[in-house]
């Protein structure tokens, strides 16, 4: 989808007022310079941008948005550029506007145990930042060796502890953010309330589209005295998934809590030989942490726990050396299941854990029907399932048809009580599907709270809430007691 | 009363009644908030009615109800299911409800170990500003589809919509708790406090007042017993009672007629002890204050120190005295409020004048 990129006269002007006006800003109009910003982590949509800008200093980006607010231009933020639903893809006749060079911690304060950063920092480094004060930073996607801070608070991203450690909108108290008109605000204090709405909590997850992040206040925690790992190994994925509720059921929370199905389990072992049961049909990685005594006495019960519901091997990992080992597969899952096929897809739906057993074998039965194989990886703990489907984009239609089996997948979670993502965000790959799981009036009130922001649309336009005209073109619009909402609008 | 009651379809003709005419409506459920916000205005419109736990699978560590359930009604259900609202969130009299408790954005002695009311609310259903029921979030631990509405209405005062149903996420109750006591000044405590958040203990309460630092820890017993030993202290046996004290705000500290302040501050900055009597809680990040000083003054102070400040109870002022907000964010709050509530029907002028 590599349009027309030449820059429309608002665009011009602006680069033109960056150039003149702020001369020290690098601005990138290459083709060469421009071609590393074309796509984010979704490398299926790509369209190379007219213009990227690299601010360094607030007063710019506030400086920059104003002049994109006066001009009417579209600004697309981008951090690190691993998101996984196309949401930094550039937009036509917009500018890039790139937090990359807003890279500095700016105060590490270990008394109100904060660290105060710029977007641009990468998420481990943070925890890289204070590891010698025996603190760390929680949410842990697996992209955090590269993933920006930024866009950790744009998409609210998860990780595998979020079950007890929370999101990133549980771990940061304060943002400095610009508005499309170069208001700058700040949201949330050190303290741990703030006065008026909760904008701090609304900021994360809203993907671009509300503001331009430029400064992140994240708590810190300090790190577990101890952790244990335990590896299960189930021959029936239903039993696994029941072994996650009694884990849970007997009031236990573990810090880490995942599962993978056969063909995952396959995959992570020919890759990284992590030692995994490969002819065992789910294996459960259950970790669980806090000082020595606790770990000791909960591994014991969850020990005794897998082995009543029926798992036919538990391992319990003697060292940090095993520990490592059996976390090696699962966190190697995703380039694992790539081996296996040119090019694969990854879906990220959260179900209600009961549902479990059933959305794996409807996911199964849809892969036969597609003729697709599919690997599963699951955050056990808090319902958030990873299909991840394998296809060849060189065949022909087959793109086609893995997006429209993803489809199916997301409606199915949407059925069953769940969302259509996540961790990823929508970003303009599940715009779609937001008309199945929201039906017009809340996506009416998502408008209204945008344009309360952004009143033009200026910020990351044409993603993460489609039109109420898109989704009635679709089809795919909810309808209650056999009336259209909306009836005013025309469809096709 | 009915213990389960859906009164969806008589709160949305009452809404959308008061739409039709720009009729304001004073959201009310048990009653016990009141004191809570600005002063109240407009049209009572009851929502006590509309109660019941809808849905609760312990094992999903999820329960969803209507926002008039009486918080009791639901804390009971949780306890016998060995959970519990980990965010302690106070009730301020016999009738509170879910409801008012959300809006309101409550939390306990435990908020600064595990997080407020917003960090628990996975979802909720709500009647909006164009009269009609919409449900944002869900019953599930991870979502991101969509702007987090659910968490936006969390100490919203109800000014932006009338809360129908929440879905929380619920956690198991630790399986021991343990408080200790050591007598020292409000300095040496902060100091302290600020020392042991840097340890990994389970510590769940630190409150100091009048001389005496309580340090409350909840979790695994070995993890409890070992925490204790190794601060030292008196024990205190009777611990439940106390911390309820403190969560209901009917300890003896608040029973003063004086103006009450609430500060909400960096944990770690310095005693207000100057100012007059205090008592400091979340482990230094809200303090009570007693005191005689001009809110200007008090507003100023919490401000450098960078947090904020709340005349909490005044006997010379009805309703609660806000921070003024800057006019950027007064501004902004305004635009939200026009999207989501265009008439101001609910609740106008509860949380601001403006708002």
């Amino acid at each position: 989808m590599n349009t027309d990129n030449t820059a429309s006269d608002a665009l011009t002007s602006v680069l033109q007022l960056i150039r003149r006006e702020l001369p020290s800003v690098a601005l990138l109009t290459r083709p060469e310079q421009l071609r590393a910003y074309e796509c984010d982590g979704l490398s299926a949509y790509r369209r190379t941008p007219e213009a990227v800008v690299l601010p360094d200093t607030t007063e710019q980006v506030q400086t920059i948005l104003r002049w994109c607010h006066d001009l009417s231009v579209p600004v697309v933020a981008r951090g690190a550029g691993t998101g996984l639903a196309a949401g930094a893809l550039p937009v036509a006749g917009g500018l890039v506007l790139s937090l990359a060079r807003f890279n500095r911690i700016l105060e590490v304060d270990l008394d109100n145990r904060m660290a105060r950063v710029e977007p641009g920092v990468r998420n481990l480094a943070i925890t890289e930042a204070v590891r010698g004060e025996g603190l760390y930073y929680a949410p842990d996607p697996s992209s955090q060796i590269a993933c920006s801070i930024g866009g950790n608070v744009a998409e609210n991203s998860g990780g595998v502890h979020c079950l007890k450690y929370g999101l990133t909108v549980h771990n940061v108290v304060a943002l400095e953010i610009v508005l499309i008109d170069g208001t700058l605000l700040r949201l949330g204090s050190a303290a741990l309330d703030a006065p008026g709405f909760d904008l701090l909590a609304l900021m994360h997850g809203s993907e671009g589209m509300l503001g331009v992040i430029t400064e992140i206040t994240v708590r810190l925690l300090p790190r577990p005295e101890d952790v244990g790992v335990l590896l299960a190994a189930f021959d029936d994925v239903r039993a696994a998934g029941q072994a996650v509720a009694a884990i849970i059921g007997a009031g236990i929370v573990p810090a880490g809590l995942e599962m993978m199905d056969k063909l995952a389990i396959e995959a992570a072992e020919a890759f990284v030989h992590a030692g995994y049961p490969t002819d065992a049909a789910a294996i459960l990685l259950c970790e669980l942490d806090g000082t020595a005594a606790e770990v000791a006495s909960y591994t014991g019960r969850v020990q005794t726990i897998l082995k009543q519901q029926g798992a036919t091997e538990v391992r319990s990992a003697r060292d940090a050396a095993e520990r490592e080992r059996f976390w090696k597969g699962r966190k190697a899952a995703f380039p694992a299941v790539g081996r296996l096929a040119p090019d694969y897809y990854c879906m990220d739906g959260t179900i209600p854990r009961a549902r479990l057993p059933e959305v794996l074998q409807r996911i199964g039965e849809l892969s036969t029907e597609y003729g697709l194989p599919v690997a599963n990886v699951f955050h056990a703990g808090d319902g958030n399932l990873h299909p991840l489907i394998l296809y060849d984009a060189n065949t022909p239609g087959q793109l086609e048809r893995t997006e429209e089996f993803g489809g199916k997948i997301l409606e199915l979670c949407v059925e069953v009580g769940g969302t259509i993502t996540g961790e990823h965000g929508v970003g303009l790959e599940k715009v779609d599907h937001m008309c199945v799981q929201f039906p017009a009036p809340e996506l009416a009130q998502f408008h209204a709270l945008k344009a309360a922001f952004d009143p033009e649309c200026l910020l990351n336009p044409g993603k993460a809430v489609p039109t109420l005209h898109r989704c009635a073109e679709l089809g795919a619009m909810h309808v209650h007691n056999g009336q259209l909402p909306h009836p005013e609008l025309e469809r096709f | 009363m009915r213990l389960s009651e859906d009164c969806t379809e008589a709160l949305l003709g009452q809404v959308r009644q008061a739409l039709s005419t720009g009729t304001p409506l004073n959201i009310c459920g048990g009653g016990s908030k009141t004191h809570l916000g600005r002063a109240a205005a407009g049209e009572v419109i009851e929502v006590a009615a509309h109660r019941g736990i809808v849905s609760y699978e312990p094992a999903e560590l999820v329960l969803t109800a209507r926002a008039g359930t009486p918080l009791r009604e639901i804390e009971a259900v949780l306890t016998e299911h060995g959970q519990h609202l980990p965010f302690e969130p106070p009730h301020f009299g016999e009738n509170a409800t879910l409801g008012g408790t959300i809006a309101c954005g409550l939390s306990g002695p435990a908020r600064f170990a595990r997080g407020a009311a917003r960090d628990y609310v996975l979802g909720a259903k709500l009647i909006n500003g164009a009269g009609e029921v919409v449900r944002f979030g869900g019953q599930v631990m991870k979502n991101v589809a969509g702007y987090d509405m659910s968490r936006l209405m969390v100490g919203a005062y109800g000014t932006l919509g009338l809360l129908l149903e929440i879905s929380l996420k619920v956690l198991p109750l630790p399986e021991c708790t343990q408080t200790r006591v050591k007598r020292m000044g409000s300095q040496r405590a902060l100091a302290l406090m600020a020392e042991l958040g840097r340890q990994p203990l389970p510590l769940t309460g630190a409150v100091w007042e009048a001389g005496s630092l309580y340090l409350r820890f909840a979790g695994a017993e070995a993890a409890v017993t070992e925490a204790g030993d190794h601060l030292g202290g008196e024990k205190l046996e009777i611990d439940t009672a106390w911390w309820q004290g403190v969560r209901e705000m009917s300890a003896h500290f608040f029973t003063s007629e004086r103006p009450l302040w609430r500060l909400s501050l960096p944990p770690a900055s310095a005693p207000f002890a100057e100012a007059g009597e205090t008592l400091i809680d979340w482990g230094g990040a809200q303090r009570w204050l007693k005191t005689q000083i001009e809110p200007e003054q008090v507003f100023a102070a919490a401000t450098r120190a960078g947090g904020h400040a709340t005349l909490y109870r005044d006997p010379r002022v009805s309703g609660q005295v806000q921070q003024p907000l800057s006019p950027e964010l007064l501004a902004l709050h305004q635009r939200i409020k026009q999207a989501l509530d265009p008439q101001r029907v609910f609740n106008p002028g509860r949380l601001y004048a403006e708002i």
